[in-house]
């Protein structure tokens, strides 16, 4: 909650400093704000479930838990915004102020106990992103992608509110634990009704965190969003939304779980195959960087239809460490594409890394250890969020689907290696690329924390 | 004289339930047919506008069947809500206006896979 009431009001403080003359101040004061909602997260620790406002939304240690990835996640892209102030046109306090708003949707719909958070929540994160893939404004890329971003979002909240309007027909509340009651009582008797509201509000959450064959939007929006925003969309809205969609299911449809099982499995089983397949075809490593994204949303898919009780620490590993696997490589492609657009040429495919390794050396390793992390490598973080994913599906028995999984991790390691052997092996001459010192802090931090949380992933445990 | 009206939630439950239901579906089908087919985005954008007022539609008929008030008070948040989207989406539509000169979707071709 705190974090919440904290950010809403710092997001307006950071709109305010926007007035200085000065926009030095900007990044490490929304920095400062970061930290200081990390700290606040903290303060309902260990304090079992708690309700706020009126019983609407839930606080325990697996919301805070996620709440701290989010923030973690947020505070390592804010810090690598650094330079787009100097633009002429841009505007740091506004995107800054989005995006400490976008945080308080994201807190929303990882913590709702009651469906107006949910739709709230959703809709803050979403429009707030909308916005900022549209940030670039004289750039028709950027325009398509926004036109595109939106419309697609609109369309799934439409879908997702009917589906809500139905469960409200059905349960006679919004309330999840009264849902979870009424579910409970009626088991298998439950109405139609019901079971088309749950598919509809499924269908609706599937479309945000970019499930096929809801995905359609993925590639071009990701591709053309200006790549810092593109991280915060691809790590942030990922996990938030994969939070809430466990949080439905586990919380109020239990009961039924036969009833959904079998469509959420097909739909796994469809984003695992298109996000794989599609990424080998394609030239453009942001463009892979989404089909991964929507390859990863099926292995975090797995998860929750396998619902054992390791799922919720599966889903929390699994999307820290491809949030942070996420940052350094979009961290390291922004650097290099700089490079190159200062060079006069957009390049963001792979032959953008060509030749990094040989003067470049720090930038190449971080991104071999991100694609290493991502393709599921042992030794990296990516490996034991597999690892703990696969574990929650051989709990349920759904080896079948797991056969499918290890093939198209199989097929991951294709793509993620082209990048890695474009970096060390092939020829190319990039120069020497300056890193700010903070920018490289950042860089070095997160591959820390892939490879040691890839060492020891008990430590992860122990912190929760 | 005036003449006395019953309550609004009389008027409303003077129609039974499943129409309201078959309507609203209607409603819904139709914005999603509209957002499918259509080619310019304000269109589209009504179309959508069409499926969140199905939703009310029905949140309404639900809440006051169910003699419930919660309902209500959630359509108040979706029509807020999509007060909110509409002023980003038409400032979207509005830059893209501004550098194509058109809102036709089809123009929107420079991503592809």
């Amino acid at each position: 909650m705190y974090p919440i009431v904290l950010l809403s009001v710092l997001g307006i403080v950071v709109l305010f400093l926007g007035f200085m003359k000065s926009k030095s101040v900007l990044l490490p004061a929304t920095l400062l704000f970061l930290v200081l909602a990390l700290a606040s997260n903290f303060i309902d620790w260990n304090q079992g479930k708690v309700l706020y406002f009126y019983e609407m939304l839930a606080v325990n240690n697996l919301t805070l838990a996620f709440n701290a990835i989010v923030l973690v996640s947020a505070f390592m892209i804010v810090a690598m915004t650094r330079g787009f102030q100097d633009q002429e046109e841009a505007q740091p306090a506004e995107y800054y102020g989005i995006m400490l708003f976008s945080l308080v949707g994201a807190f929303m719909i990882i913590g709702y106990e009651h469906l107006i958070m949910l739709f709230v929540g959703i809709e803050i994160l979403s429009v707030s992103m909308y916005i900022l893939t549209g940030s670039d404004k004289s750039n028709l890329r950027s325009n398509e992608a926004a036109l595109k971003y939106f419309l697609m979002g609109a369309f799934a909240t439409g879908i997702m509110l009917f589906g809500i309007a139905l469960l409200y027909g059905a349960t006679g509340s919004f309330n999840l634990t009264d849902i979870q009651s009424y579910v409970s009582i009626q088991g298998r008797g439950v109405s139609y009704i019901l079971y088309a509201g749950l598919l509809l509000l499924l269908i609706g959450m599937l479309f945000k965190v970019s499930a096929a064959p809801f995905h359609f939007w993925t590639p071009d929006v990701y591709d053309g969003a200006p790549t810092i925003f593109t991280t915060f969309m691809s790590t942030i809205v990922k996990t938030a939304g994969f939070a809430a969609i466990f949080r439905l299911l586990s919380h109020s449809f239990t009961p039924i779980y036969s009833f959904w099982w079998i469509t959420l499995a097909a739909i796994t089983v469809l984003t695992l195959l298109v996000g794989n397949i599609i990424a080998v075809y394609q030239n453009s490593f942001k463009r892979m960087l989404a089909y991964s994204s929507i390859s990863h949303a099926g292995y975090l898919l797995i998860a929750v239809t396998s619902l054992s009780p390791q799922t919720e620490n599966a889903i929390l590993f699994y999307s820290l460490a491809y949030s942070i696997a996420t940052i350094s490589a979009f961290g390291v492609l922004m650097l290099v594409s700089k490079k190159k657009a200062l060079e006069g040429q957009v390049d963001e495919s792979y032959a953008a890394f060509n030749g990094l390794a040989a003067q470049n050396p720090l930038l190449a390793f971080v991104l071999a250890v991100s694609m290493l992390s991502l393709a599921g490598i042992p030794l990296t973080a990516g490996f034991w969020g597999k690892f703990f994913v696969f574990g929650s599906a051989v709990e349920r028995g759904l080896v079948w689907m797991l056969v499918v999984a290890v093939l198209m991790s199989a097929v991951g390691i294709y793509y993620y290696f082209r990048a890695i052997i474009a970096a060390y092996l092939k020829e190319g001459d990039i120069g020497k690329i300056r890193i700010a010192p903070f920018y490289r802090i950042i860089l070095v931090v997160a591959t820390a924390m892939t490879i040691l949380f890839g060492l020891a992933p008990g430590i992860f445990e122990k912190l929760l | 004289m005036m003449q006395q009206t019953p309550p609004i939630p009389e008027i409303i439950q003077a129609i039974p339930l499943q129409s309201y239901l078959i309507l609203s579906t209607a409603l819904f089908v139709i914005g999603i047919i509209g957002v499918l087919t259509r080619r310019n985005a304000i269109v589209i954008f009504m179309s959508i506008e069409l499926m969140l007022n199905a939703a009310n539609l029905l949140l309404i008929a639900f809440s006051s069947y169910k003699s419930d008030a919660s309902g209500q008070v959630f359509v108040f948040f979706i029509m807020a809500v999509a007060a909110a989207e509409v002023a980003v989406g038409l400032a979207i539509i509005v830059m893209i206006y501004r550098n194509t000169r058109t809102i036709d979707v089809g123009f929107l071709n420079k991503l592809k896979w």
